[in-house]
Protein backbone atom coordinates (compact mmCIF):
# COMPACT_ATOMS: atom_id res chain seq x y z
CA UNK A 1 0.00 0.00 0.00
CA UNK A 2 1.29 3.42 -0.83
CA UNK A 3 1.70 6.08 1.73
CA UNK A 4 -0.36 8.99 0.58
CA UNK A 5 -1.83 6.98 -2.20
CA UNK A 6 -2.08 9.24 -5.19
CA UNK A 7 -4.34 8.74 -8.16
CA UNK A 8 -3.14 6.44 -10.87
CA UNK A 9 -1.95 8.08 -14.07
CA UNK A 10 -4.95 9.12 -16.08
CA UNK A 11 -7.46 8.67 -13.31
CA UNK A 12 -9.55 11.75 -12.78
CA UNK A 13 -11.29 11.16 -9.51
CA UNK A 14 -9.89 11.65 -6.05
CA UNK A 15 -7.44 9.07 -4.84
CA UNK A 16 -8.59 6.40 -2.36
CA UNK A 17 -7.10 7.97 0.74
CA UNK A 18 -8.68 11.30 -0.07
CA UNK A 19 -12.05 9.62 -0.39
CA UNK A 20 -11.60 7.84 2.88
CA UNK A 21 -10.33 10.78 4.85
CA UNK A 22 -13.16 13.25 4.88
CA UNK A 23 -12.57 16.95 5.14
CA UNK A 24 -14.24 16.85 8.50
CA UNK A 25 -11.62 14.40 9.66
CA UNK A 26 -8.88 16.56 8.24
CA UNK A 27 -10.10 19.53 10.19
CA UNK A 28 -9.96 17.40 13.28
CA UNK A 29 -6.56 15.99 12.44
CA UNK A 30 -5.48 16.19 16.04
CA UNK A 31 -7.22 12.86 16.41
CA UNK A 32 -4.96 11.13 13.94
CA UNK A 33 -2.94 8.50 15.70
CA UNK A 34 0.47 7.11 15.05
CA UNK A 35 -1.11 3.72 14.64
CA UNK A 36 -3.31 4.73 11.74
CA UNK A 37 -0.44 6.53 10.08
CA UNK A 38 1.77 3.49 10.50
CA UNK A 39 -0.72 1.40 8.60
CA UNK A 40 -0.69 3.84 5.75
CA UNK A 41 3.06 3.68 5.32
CA UNK A 42 3.34 -0.09 5.26
CA UNK A 43 4.92 -1.37 2.12
CA UNK A 44 5.91 1.81 0.40
CA UNK A 45 7.29 1.47 -3.06
CA UNK A 46 10.74 2.24 -4.31
CA UNK A 47 11.87 5.46 -5.87
CA UNK A 48 11.60 4.27 -9.46
CA UNK A 49 8.09 3.01 -8.86
CA UNK A 50 7.11 6.32 -7.35
CA UNK A 51 8.37 8.23 -10.33
CA UNK A 52 6.77 5.86 -12.85
CA UNK A 53 3.43 6.21 -11.11
CA UNK A 54 3.71 9.99 -11.11
CA UNK A 55 4.34 10.06 -7.37
CA UNK A 56 7.27 11.53 -5.49
CA UNK A 57 9.75 10.09 -3.04
CA UNK A 58 10.92 12.61 -0.46
CA UNK A 59 14.23 10.84 -0.05
CA UNK A 60 16.28 10.22 3.06
CA UNK A 61 18.32 12.13 5.64
CA UNK A 62 18.23 15.90 5.86
CA UNK A 63 17.36 16.14 2.16
CA UNK A 64 14.26 14.05 2.80
CA UNK A 65 13.21 16.27 5.70
CA UNK A 66 13.73 19.40 3.60
CA UNK A 67 11.65 17.88 0.81
CA UNK A 68 8.97 17.11 3.39
CA UNK A 69 8.96 20.79 4.39
CA UNK A 70 8.99 21.74 0.71
CA UNK A 71 5.89 19.61 0.14
CA UNK A 72 4.03 21.33 2.98
CA UNK A 73 5.06 24.77 1.80
CA UNK A 74 3.86 23.91 -1.72
CA UNK A 75 0.49 23.00 -0.25
CA UNK A 76 0.22 26.16 1.84
CA UNK A 77 1.43 28.46 -0.94
CA UNK A 78 -1.04 26.95 -3.40
CA UNK A 79 -3.88 27.39 -0.92
CA UNK A 80 -3.17 31.05 -0.16
CA UNK A 81 -2.59 31.79 -3.83
CA UNK A 82 -6.16 30.66 -4.42
CA UNK A 83 -7.42 32.64 -1.41
CA UNK A 84 -5.73 35.79 -2.68
CA UNK A 85 -6.97 35.25 -6.27
CA UNK A 86 -10.57 34.77 -5.22
CA UNK A 87 -11.08 36.39 -1.82
CA UNK A 88 -14.12 35.22 0.11
CA UNK A 89 -17.32 37.25 0.10
CA UNK A 90 -17.24 40.52 1.99
CA UNK A 91 -13.59 40.17 2.93
CA UNK A 92 -12.32 43.21 4.81
CA UNK A 93 -9.39 45.19 3.39
CA UNK A 94 -7.24 44.21 6.37
CA UNK A 95 -8.02 40.51 6.08
CA UNK A 96 -7.31 40.68 2.35
CA UNK A 97 -3.95 42.33 3.06
CA UNK A 98 -3.09 39.72 5.69
CA UNK A 99 -3.89 36.81 3.37
CA UNK A 100 -1.85 38.34 0.55
CA UNK A 101 1.08 38.71 2.93
CA UNK A 102 0.70 35.16 4.25
CA UNK A 103 0.65 33.98 0.62
CA UNK A 104 3.91 35.80 -0.02
CA UNK A 105 5.49 34.33 3.13
CA UNK A 106 4.55 30.82 2.04
CA UNK A 107 5.79 31.42 -1.49
CA UNK A 108 9.09 32.67 -0.04
CA UNK A 109 9.36 29.47 2.03
CA UNK A 110 8.48 27.27 -0.94
CA UNK A 111 10.90 28.92 -3.30
CA UNK A 112 13.73 28.84 -0.78
CA UNK A 113 13.37 25.07 -0.39
CA UNK A 114 13.13 24.66 -4.14
CA UNK A 115 16.31 26.63 -4.69
CA UNK A 116 18.19 25.09 -1.77
CA UNK A 117 17.26 21.54 -2.76
CA UNK A 118 18.04 22.18 -6.44
CA UNK A 119 18.35 18.81 -8.17
CA UNK A 120 17.19 17.00 -5.05
CA UNK A 121 13.85 18.82 -4.96
CA UNK A 122 10.67 16.86 -5.50
CA UNK A 123 8.56 18.03 -8.41
CA UNK A 124 5.54 20.30 -8.10
CA UNK A 125 2.70 18.62 -6.24
CA UNK A 126 -0.79 18.47 -7.63
CA UNK A 127 -3.24 19.83 -5.08
CA UNK A 128 -6.96 19.32 -4.60
CA UNK A 129 -8.94 22.04 -2.83
CA UNK A 130 -12.35 20.81 -3.99
CA UNK A 131 -13.41 20.47 -0.36
CA UNK A 132 -12.87 24.20 0.23
CA UNK A 133 -15.55 26.79 -0.54
CA UNK A 134 -13.33 29.73 -1.42
CA UNK A 135 -16.21 32.20 -1.47
CA UNK A 136 -17.10 31.36 2.10
CA UNK A 137 -15.10 32.99 4.90
CA UNK A 138 -15.82 30.21 7.37
CA UNK A 139 -14.62 27.51 4.98
CA UNK A 140 -11.42 29.39 4.08
CA UNK A 141 -10.58 30.25 7.69
CA UNK A 142 -11.22 26.71 8.90
CA UNK A 143 -8.91 25.33 6.22
CA UNK A 144 -6.28 27.98 6.90
CA UNK A 145 -6.38 27.18 10.60
CA UNK A 146 -5.92 23.49 9.89
CA UNK A 147 -3.00 24.14 7.54
CA UNK A 148 -1.24 26.56 9.90
CA UNK A 149 -1.63 24.43 13.01
CA UNK A 150 -0.53 21.43 10.97
CA UNK A 151 2.49 23.32 9.67
CA UNK A 152 3.55 24.30 13.19
CA UNK A 153 3.14 20.72 14.41
CA UNK A 154 5.05 19.43 11.40
CA UNK A 155 8.07 21.69 11.91
CA UNK A 156 8.02 21.05 15.65
CA UNK A 157 8.10 17.32 14.96
CA UNK A 158 10.70 17.57 12.20
CA UNK A 159 13.35 19.44 14.19
CA UNK A 160 14.68 16.28 15.79
CA UNK A 161 14.92 14.56 12.40
CA UNK A 162 17.52 17.03 11.15
CA UNK A 163 21.25 16.53 11.68
CA UNK A 164 22.58 19.77 10.20
CA UNK A 165 22.27 22.66 12.70
CA UNK A 166 21.93 25.19 9.87
CA UNK A 167 18.85 23.41 8.57
CA UNK A 168 17.49 23.20 12.12
CA UNK A 169 17.87 26.96 12.51
CA UNK A 170 16.20 27.52 9.15
CA UNK A 171 13.25 25.38 10.23
CA UNK A 172 13.12 27.39 13.45
CA UNK A 173 13.03 30.65 11.51
CA UNK A 174 10.05 29.40 9.54
CA UNK A 175 8.01 27.67 12.25
CA UNK A 176 7.57 30.77 14.39
CA UNK A 177 6.20 32.63 11.38
CA UNK A 178 3.76 29.77 10.78
CA UNK A 179 2.77 30.06 14.45
CA UNK A 180 2.18 33.80 13.99
CA UNK A 181 -0.07 32.95 11.04
CA UNK A 182 -1.85 30.24 13.02
CA UNK A 183 -2.57 32.60 15.90
CA UNK A 184 -3.92 35.28 13.56
CA UNK A 185 -6.18 32.89 11.68
CA UNK A 186 -7.48 31.42 14.94
CA UNK A 187 -8.22 34.91 16.24
CA UNK A 188 -10.08 35.74 13.01
CA UNK A 189 -12.29 32.71 13.68
CA UNK A 190 -12.69 33.37 17.41
CA UNK A 191 -10.78 36.17 19.10
CA UNK A 192 -8.69 34.78 21.94
CA UNK A 193 -8.28 31.28 20.48
CA UNK A 194 -4.69 31.98 19.33
CA UNK A 195 -3.26 29.37 21.70
CA UNK A 196 -6.26 27.69 23.29
CA UNK A 197 -6.30 24.27 24.88
CA UNK A 198 -7.21 22.54 21.62
CA UNK A 199 -3.61 23.13 20.47
CA UNK A 200 -1.57 23.96 23.60
CA UNK A 201 -1.43 21.38 26.40
CA UNK A 202 -1.43 21.75 30.20
CA UNK A 203 2.37 22.17 30.20
CA UNK A 204 2.01 25.14 27.86
CA UNK A 205 3.47 23.13 24.96
CA UNK A 206 2.42 23.30 21.33
CA UNK A 207 1.91 20.07 19.42
CA UNK A 208 4.46 18.02 17.50
CA UNK A 209 3.47 15.53 14.82
CA UNK A 210 5.62 13.08 12.89
CA UNK A 211 5.68 13.11 9.08
CA UNK A 212 3.32 10.16 8.76
CA UNK A 213 0.69 11.90 10.88
CA UNK A 214 1.14 15.16 9.00
CA UNK A 215 1.03 13.63 5.53
CA UNK A 216 -2.04 11.59 6.42
CA UNK A 217 -3.75 14.78 7.57
CA UNK A 218 -2.72 16.62 4.41
CA UNK A 219 -3.61 13.72 2.09
CA UNK A 220 -7.14 14.92 1.18
CA UNK A 221 -5.58 18.05 -0.31
CA UNK A 222 -2.74 16.43 -2.24
CA UNK A 223 -3.31 14.37 -5.38
CA UNK A 224 0.32 13.46 -5.91
CA UNK A 225 1.33 10.31 -4.09
CA UNK A 226 4.05 11.11 -1.55
CA UNK A 227 6.41 8.39 -0.39
CA UNK A 228 7.93 9.35 2.96
CA UNK A 229 9.19 5.91 3.87
CA UNK A 230 12.86 6.84 3.66
CA UNK A 231 12.60 9.79 6.04
CA UNK A 232 14.51 9.52 9.31
CA UNK A 233 12.36 8.63 12.30
CA UNK A 234 14.42 10.16 15.08
CA UNK B 1 33.03 6.24 31.34
CA UNK B 2 30.56 3.71 30.08
CA UNK B 3 27.08 5.18 30.28
CA UNK B 4 25.57 1.80 30.94
CA UNK B 5 27.69 1.53 34.08
CA UNK B 6 26.07 4.68 35.36
CA UNK B 7 22.71 3.03 35.22
CA UNK B 8 24.17 0.01 37.01
CA UNK B 9 25.32 2.33 39.76
CA UNK B 10 21.94 3.98 40.00
CA UNK B 11 20.35 0.57 40.32
CA UNK B 12 22.71 -0.32 43.16
CA UNK B 13 21.93 2.91 44.96
CA UNK B 14 18.28 2.80 44.15
CA UNK B 15 17.01 -0.75 43.56
CA UNK B 16 13.58 0.53 42.56
CA UNK B 17 15.07 2.45 39.66
CA UNK B 18 14.85 -0.41 37.23
CA UNK B 19 11.31 -1.03 38.29
CA UNK B 20 10.31 2.52 37.54
CA UNK B 21 12.00 2.61 34.20
CA UNK B 22 11.49 -0.02 31.60
CA UNK B 23 14.93 -1.41 31.19
CA UNK B 24 18.41 -0.04 31.00
CA UNK B 25 18.21 1.26 27.47
CA UNK B 26 15.01 3.08 28.27
CA UNK B 27 16.61 4.47 31.40
CA UNK B 28 19.41 5.96 29.37
CA UNK B 29 17.00 7.35 26.85
CA UNK B 30 14.73 8.75 29.52
CA UNK B 31 17.46 10.25 31.59
CA UNK B 32 17.30 13.43 29.64
CA UNK B 33 13.80 12.79 28.43
CA UNK B 34 10.88 14.93 29.41
CA UNK B 35 8.70 11.89 28.93
CA UNK B 36 10.46 10.34 31.88
CA UNK B 37 10.46 13.42 34.01
CA UNK B 38 8.11 12.12 36.63
CA UNK B 39 10.19 9.04 37.35
CA UNK B 40 13.42 10.95 37.08
CA UNK B 41 12.33 13.72 39.37
CA UNK B 42 12.45 11.07 42.06
CA UNK B 43 16.15 10.40 41.45
CA UNK B 44 18.05 11.94 44.38
CA UNK B 45 19.75 15.15 43.36
CA UNK B 46 23.06 13.85 44.69
CA UNK B 47 23.15 11.57 41.68
CA UNK B 48 23.01 14.57 39.42
CA UNK B 49 26.70 15.31 39.79
CA UNK B 50 27.71 11.78 38.91
CA UNK B 51 25.39 11.64 35.94
CA UNK B 52 26.55 15.04 34.81
CA UNK B 53 30.16 13.85 34.82
CA UNK B 54 29.21 10.73 32.95
CA UNK B 55 27.32 12.57 30.28
CA UNK B 56 29.91 15.30 30.15
CA UNK B 57 29.58 18.42 28.08
CA UNK B 58 26.31 17.62 26.40
CA UNK B 59 24.26 17.42 29.57
CA UNK B 60 26.00 20.48 30.97
CA UNK B 61 25.08 22.36 27.82
CA UNK B 62 21.50 21.15 27.89
CA UNK B 63 21.11 22.11 31.55
CA UNK B 64 22.60 25.52 30.83
CA UNK B 65 20.12 26.06 28.02
CA UNK B 66 17.23 24.93 30.21
CA UNK B 67 18.23 27.25 33.04
CA UNK B 68 18.61 30.12 30.60
CA UNK B 69 15.13 29.38 29.25
CA UNK B 70 13.82 29.16 32.82
CA UNK B 71 15.15 32.64 33.57
CA UNK B 72 13.26 34.06 30.61
CA UNK B 73 10.11 32.19 31.58
CA UNK B 74 10.36 33.52 35.15
CA UNK B 75 10.50 37.01 33.65
CA UNK B 76 7.41 36.49 31.52
CA UNK B 77 5.45 34.59 34.18
CA UNK B 78 6.08 37.23 36.83
CA UNK B 79 5.31 40.02 34.37
CA UNK B 80 1.88 38.68 33.41
CA UNK B 81 1.09 37.62 36.98
CA UNK B 82 1.67 41.16 38.22
CA UNK B 83 -0.21 42.62 35.25
CA UNK B 84 -3.33 40.51 35.79
CA UNK B 85 -3.20 41.42 39.50
CA UNK B 86 -2.99 45.17 38.71
CA UNK B 87 -6.51 46.50 39.13
CA UNK B 88 -7.74 48.56 36.21
CA UNK B 89 -4.78 47.81 33.94
CA UNK B 90 -6.27 45.32 31.47
CA UNK B 91 -9.81 45.84 30.17
CA UNK B 92 -12.30 43.17 31.19
CA UNK B 93 -13.47 40.64 28.63
CA UNK B 94 -11.28 39.50 25.72
CA UNK B 95 -8.12 41.36 26.77
CA UNK B 96 -8.13 39.96 30.29
CA UNK B 97 -8.96 36.53 28.89
CA UNK B 98 -6.01 36.62 26.49
CA UNK B 99 -3.50 37.88 29.04
CA UNK B 100 -4.69 35.30 31.55
CA UNK B 101 -4.18 32.56 28.96
CA UNK B 102 -0.66 33.80 28.28
CA UNK B 103 0.11 34.12 32.01
CA UNK B 104 -0.98 30.54 32.56
CA UNK B 105 1.25 29.29 29.71
CA UNK B 106 4.28 31.11 31.10
CA UNK B 107 3.68 29.70 34.57
CA UNK B 108 3.30 26.25 33.03
CA UNK B 109 6.61 26.73 31.19
CA UNK B 110 8.30 27.62 34.49
CA UNK B 111 6.97 24.50 36.20
CA UNK B 112 7.80 22.32 33.20
CA UNK B 113 11.39 23.57 32.92
CA UNK B 114 12.01 23.27 36.67
CA UNK B 115 10.80 19.67 36.62
CA UNK B 116 12.87 18.90 33.55
CA UNK B 117 16.03 20.40 35.04
CA UNK B 118 15.60 18.46 38.26
CA UNK B 119 14.81 15.34 36.29
CA UNK B 120 18.10 15.67 34.44
CA UNK B 121 20.02 15.98 37.69
CA UNK B 122 20.37 19.74 37.58
CA UNK B 123 19.34 22.52 39.92
CA UNK B 124 16.89 25.11 38.66
CA UNK B 125 18.17 28.66 38.96
CA UNK B 126 16.33 30.88 41.43
CA UNK B 127 13.81 33.40 40.24
CA UNK B 128 15.50 36.82 39.96
CA UNK B 129 13.98 39.97 41.41
CA UNK B 130 12.45 41.89 38.55
CA UNK B 131 11.94 45.56 37.87
CA UNK B 132 9.43 45.76 35.03
CA UNK B 133 9.80 49.52 34.85
CA UNK B 134 13.38 48.88 33.68
CA UNK B 135 14.74 51.50 36.03
CA UNK B 136 11.94 53.90 35.25
CA UNK B 137 11.96 53.64 31.46
CA UNK B 138 8.51 52.03 31.65
CA UNK B 139 7.40 53.67 34.89
CA UNK B 140 3.69 53.16 34.17
CA UNK B 141 3.98 49.56 32.92
CA UNK B 142 1.33 48.33 35.37
CA UNK B 143 -0.92 51.36 35.21
CA UNK B 144 -0.95 52.20 31.49
CA UNK B 145 -2.40 49.53 29.22
CA UNK B 146 -0.46 50.61 26.13
CA UNK B 147 2.86 50.60 27.98
CA UNK B 148 2.03 47.17 29.34
CA UNK B 149 1.25 45.83 25.84
CA UNK B 150 4.43 47.37 24.44
CA UNK B 151 6.57 45.63 27.05
CA UNK B 152 4.61 42.41 26.47
CA UNK B 153 5.41 42.57 22.75
CA UNK B 154 9.05 43.18 23.58
CA UNK B 155 9.17 40.13 25.85
CA UNK B 156 7.31 37.81 23.46
CA UNK B 157 9.32 38.71 20.37
CA UNK B 158 12.52 38.42 22.42
CA UNK B 159 11.40 35.03 23.73
CA UNK B 160 10.79 33.70 20.24
CA UNK B 161 14.22 34.83 19.11
CA UNK B 162 15.88 33.52 22.27
CA UNK B 163 14.58 29.95 21.94
CA UNK B 164 15.47 29.94 18.25
CA UNK B 165 19.04 30.86 19.13
CA UNK B 166 19.41 27.78 21.35
CA UNK B 167 18.04 25.15 18.98
CA UNK B 168 21.40 24.11 17.56
CA UNK B 169 22.77 23.45 21.07
CA UNK B 170 20.00 20.93 21.62
CA UNK B 171 20.37 19.09 18.33
CA UNK B 172 21.80 15.98 19.98
CA UNK B 173 18.96 15.68 22.48
CA UNK B 174 15.73 14.97 20.64
CA UNK B 175 13.42 15.19 23.64
CA UNK B 176 14.71 18.49 24.93
CA UNK B 177 14.86 19.94 21.42
CA UNK B 178 11.26 18.98 20.70
CA UNK B 179 10.06 20.39 24.02
CA UNK B 180 11.93 23.63 23.36
CA UNK B 181 10.37 23.86 19.90
CA UNK B 182 6.95 23.25 21.41
CA UNK B 183 7.48 26.18 23.78
CA UNK B 184 9.01 28.33 21.02
CA UNK B 185 5.92 28.18 18.80
CA UNK B 186 3.63 28.99 21.74
CA UNK B 187 5.68 32.13 22.37
CA UNK B 188 5.22 33.01 18.69
CA UNK B 189 1.45 32.56 19.03
CA UNK B 190 1.55 34.91 22.03
CA UNK B 191 3.62 37.44 20.08
CA UNK B 192 1.12 37.36 17.23
CA UNK B 193 -1.80 37.98 19.56
CA UNK B 194 -0.12 40.74 21.59
CA UNK B 195 0.70 42.48 18.31
CA UNK B 196 -2.96 42.23 17.29
CA UNK B 197 -3.96 43.68 20.66
CA UNK B 198 -1.61 46.59 20.07
CA UNK B 199 -2.95 47.11 16.57
CA UNK B 200 -6.46 47.27 18.01
CA UNK B 201 -5.13 50.14 20.15
CA UNK B 202 -3.82 51.97 17.11
CA UNK B 203 -0.21 50.78 16.93
CA UNK B 204 1.15 50.26 13.42
CA UNK B 205 2.09 46.61 13.85
CA UNK B 206 1.16 43.33 12.20
CA UNK B 207 1.23 39.82 13.71
CA UNK B 208 4.66 39.31 12.14
CA UNK B 209 7.88 41.33 12.27
CA UNK B 210 8.61 43.59 9.29
CA UNK B 211 12.29 44.36 8.86
CA UNK B 212 13.69 45.62 12.16
CA UNK B 213 10.64 47.80 12.73
CA UNK B 214 10.06 48.56 16.41
CA UNK B 215 6.31 48.92 15.94
CA UNK B 216 6.19 52.06 18.04
CA UNK B 217 8.35 50.73 20.87
CA UNK B 218 10.90 53.18 22.33
CA UNK B 219 14.19 53.47 20.47
CA UNK B 220 15.91 51.91 23.47
CA UNK B 221 14.36 48.58 22.48
CA UNK B 222 16.09 48.48 19.09
CA UNK B 223 18.22 45.50 20.15
CA UNK B 224 15.07 43.36 20.25
CA UNK B 225 14.64 43.66 16.48
CA UNK B 226 18.27 44.00 15.42
CA UNK B 227 18.97 41.53 12.62
CA UNK B 228 15.31 40.96 11.72
CA UNK B 229 15.96 42.90 8.52
CA UNK B 230 17.90 39.91 7.18
CA UNK B 231 16.60 38.89 3.74
CA UNK B 232 19.16 36.22 2.90
CA UNK B 233 18.47 32.65 4.02
CA UNK B 234 20.82 29.71 3.50
CA UNK B 235 22.84 31.96 1.21
CA UNK B 236 19.80 32.66 -0.95
CA UNK B 237 18.37 36.15 -1.50
CA UNK B 238 14.66 35.90 -0.71
CA UNK B 239 13.57 39.14 -2.39
CA UNK B 240 12.06 38.22 -5.76
CA UNK B 241 13.38 34.69 -5.36
CA UNK B 242 13.07 32.54 -8.49
CA UNK B 243 11.34 35.39 -10.28
CA UNK B 244 8.49 35.56 -7.76
CA UNK B 245 7.14 38.92 -6.63
CA UNK B 246 8.51 38.87 -3.09
CA UNK B 247 9.12 42.33 -1.62
CA UNK B 248 11.77 43.16 0.94
CA UNK B 249 9.05 43.41 3.60
CA UNK B 250 7.69 39.96 2.68
CA UNK B 251 11.20 38.53 2.66
CA UNK B 252 11.96 39.72 6.18
CA UNK B 253 8.52 38.86 7.57
CA UNK B 254 8.68 35.28 6.27
CA UNK B 255 11.59 34.37 8.55
CA UNK B 256 12.10 35.17 12.24
CA UNK B 257 15.74 35.54 13.25
CA UNK B 258 17.58 34.16 16.30
CA UNK B 259 19.29 36.05 19.10
CA UNK B 260 22.33 34.82 21.00
CA UNK B 261 22.23 34.39 24.76
CA UNK B 262 24.46 37.45 25.14
CA UNK B 263 22.09 39.57 23.04
CA UNK B 264 19.06 38.38 25.01
CA UNK B 265 20.67 38.95 28.39
CA UNK B 266 21.59 42.47 27.34
CA UNK B 267 17.93 43.05 26.43
CA UNK B 268 16.49 41.70 29.69
CA UNK B 269 19.18 43.00 32.07
CA UNK B 270 17.40 46.34 32.68
CA UNK B 271 14.42 44.33 33.94
CA UNK B 272 16.46 42.40 36.51
CA UNK B 273 17.34 44.11 39.80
Amino acid sequence: MDIISGQKPGASEQHPIARNVSRRNFLRFAGITGASAAIIITGCGKDETDEMDGGVNLGSGDIGVLNYAYALEQLEAAFYTRVAEMPYNNISPLERQYFEEIRDHEIAHRELFKKALANNAIRNLEVDFSAVNFSNRESVLATAKAFEDLGVSAYNGAGKLLTNPDYLLLAGKIVSVEARHAALVRDLIANGSFADNTIVDANGLDRSLNPMEVLAAAAPFVKTRINASNLPTN
Amino acid sequence: MNLYNVVDQIEKLDPDMSGRLDGRRAALKQFTSFAGKVALAAVPLSLGGMLKKAYGQSVTTVLDVLNYALTLEYLEAEFYTQAVASAGLIPAGAPTGAITTIRDHENAHVAFLRTAIQGAGGTPVNKPNFDFTAGGAFANVFSNYDTFLAVAQAFEDTGVRAYKGQAAKLISNNDVLTAALNIHSVEARHASHIRQMRRARGAAVKPWITGKDLGGLPAATAAIYAGEENATQAGVEITNINGMSISMDDATEAFDEPLTEQQVLAIVRPFIR
